[in-house]
């Protein structure tokens, strides 16, 4: 299989700190692949050096390569907008646009851009509503605001707005951490739709998800990348100690 | 320990006196509205927001070029003041590194802290002065110095305010920074931003200070903002120390419009702020 992303030597500062050392790893093409750790090993960091999220932050510094696609995104002159185009990303809580309605959330990326025409737009709704499985839910109140929608119909929405722009690669950033067990299911059963088209990168906190959502599993701890493979072999028979320690709940 | 009843009337005693606090406030604001309304009501008439000042000695006459002049001028400031005040803030807010950002603030603050009348005078050498005369112009820029700290604070704060998460969701679509600025977080902020601008708006209204030395004053029409231009401020206060009884009658009269125009302004902004959503 294809590597989609590959991982050379990242290191990410931010001022004094040293967040994310020395990781290398790939991740295949339209599979998922989860990042597991307990809280502040890195595994956030490391997903939004991506897309450059650490870019608006003056004290992040991320060295080595990060490779889309063989070509390095961190290199000179290459545009972080135009990265952030072809590597979407879901975040925590869901943030739908509070003054658009659903409509306008999906089209979002667009309509921020500039204007897209309205038979395109009625098009590109409909399927991205459907391939979220919202559409039956909100197709007779596609006018109202996105606000109204419960935390899962948000959170979908707002995978909705991620695929509408065509990314390659959708980074999640813990996807159903604040939602509850149905909506999470939900989000698992769409993520498992979703790596036909694209390829997932999904930070969890949530081990259960891990296993069952990713086909990959990479374990961070404290900033280091202790293993990575496939995700039955991490979870059954893993090589180091301190990823089985931390898999059977032992700490973290 | 206390008895219960002691305590009882130290509360009571306390929560009286916090009420007197509360109701000193408010007594000087109500005996200014009451006593302007008194003196001012029976003066209005038609003719006031209709005719220019009487020549002296003629009775009748209304203020009608100094609200037109203070609407030109407040114009003038608004479209020199709101642009600095709101892209700056943006800068401040999105943009700026942390030393030029406390530099801009701490400026800002002893801005809107300087008396207005030396406003009046840095416009006067500005403007006045190179240009040989009395302008609505000058006016409005000494207006628009005002202006601009107010706005550009208030607008930061906020800026400030909306949610980061907001900003991350627009650029995670691939949405540029600047875009994401104006397009995301202004439009989120916008109510708040409106009620500062009204605010800033209600504060320079009634500036008298600053026009003295920049518009003058004008006993005529005057729509020409390279001439003297008259403004409902400078009007009070010329009529209100000129000896006639009549004058003074015009005076009280445009106090009166000129504290209800604020306190409409006033109004709105806070209907602004109260019905803000987060977006």
């Amino acid at each position: 299989m294809n590597n989609k992303v590959k991982l050379e030597q990242v290191n990410i500062h931010f001022g004094r700190t040293h967040a994310v050392r020395d990781i290398s790893m790939t991740f295949p093409e339209n599979s998922v692949t989860a990042i597991i750790g307990p809280s502040g090993c890195g595994k956030s960091t490391l997903l939004r050096s991506m897309n450059r999220m650490h870019d608006l932050v003056a004290s992040a510094r991320v060295t080595g390569k990060i490779l889309v696609d063989d070509g390095d995104i961190y290199e000179k002159g290459v545009d972080p907008v135009a990265i952030r185009r072809r590597v979407g990303m879901v975040f925590q809580k869901p943030n739908p646009f509070p003054a658009m309605s659903i409509y306008d959330n999906v089209i979002a990326g667009y309509k921020l851009n500039g204007r897209l025409p309205r038979e395109e737009a009625d098009e590109l709704v409909e399927s991205c509503l459907k391939r979220v499985a919202l559409w039956d839910e909100v197709k007779d109140r596609l006018k109202s605001n996105a606000m109204m929608l419960s935390g899962g119909q948000q959170q979908r929405l707002c995978i909705a707005r991620t695929i509408a722009v065509k990314p390659e690669v959708i980074l999640m950033d813990e996807p159903a951490s604040a939602l509850d067990p149905i909506s999470t299911l939900k989000i698992e059963e769409l993520i498992e739709e979703l790596k036909e088209r694209y390829t997932i990168i999904i930070v969890t906190h949530n081990m259960q998800q891990a296993a069952r959502v990713s086909d990959y599993t990479a374990f961070l701890y404290m900033g280091d990348l202790v293993e990575c493979g496939e995700t039955k072999k991490i979870f059954t028979t893993p090589e180091e100690k301190r990823t089985e320690d931390y898999i059977t709940g032992r700490f973290g | 320990m206390q008895s219960v009843t002691y305590r009882k009337i130290k509360n009571h005693l306390m929560s009286g006196l916090m009420l007197a606090c509360t109701l000193a406030v408010l007594i000087p604001l109500g005996l200014i509205f009451f006593h302007i309304l008194k003196m001012g009501v029976s003066s209005l008439s038609l003719d006031f927001f209709t005719h220019v000042p009487a020549p002296t000695g003629e009775p009748g006459g209304g203020m009608a070029n100094g609200m037109l002049g203070s609407a030109i001028m407040i114009g003038g400031a608004s479209l020199i003041g709101l642009p600095i005040g709101i892209l700056g803030a943006i800068y401040l807010s999105e943009f700026g590194g942390s030393r030029v950002s406390t530099v801009i603030r701490f400026a800002a603050d002893v801005l809107s802290g300087t008396p207005s009348i030396i406003t009046g005078m840095v416009a006067y050498t500005l403007l006045v002065v190179p240009m040989k005369g009395f302008s609505g112009l000058a006016g409005s820029v000494a207006l628009a110095m005002i202006m601009i700290p107010i706005v550009l604070r208030t607008t930061e704060e906020q800026l400030k305010m909306v949610p980061g998460s907001l900003r991350e969701a627009s650029l995670a679509l691939g949405v540029p920074f600047w875009r994401t600025s104006l397009k995301v977080t202004l439009r989120s902020a916008l109510s708040g931003v409106l009620t500062g601008v009204l605010l800033a708006v209600a504060r320079i209204a009634g500036e008298t200070a600053p026009l003295l030395f920049t518009a003058l004053g004008n006993q005529f029409w005057s729509k020409n903002v390279l001439q003297p231009m008259a403004a409902l401020p400078l009007q009070i206060f010329s009529f209100a120390i000129a000896p006639y009884e009549d004058w003074h009658r015009l005076a009280w009269a445009g106090a009166l419009v000129l504290v209800t125009v604020m306190f409409a302004l006033s109004l709105t902004a806070r209907y602004f702020g109260r019905t803000r959503r987060a977006g």
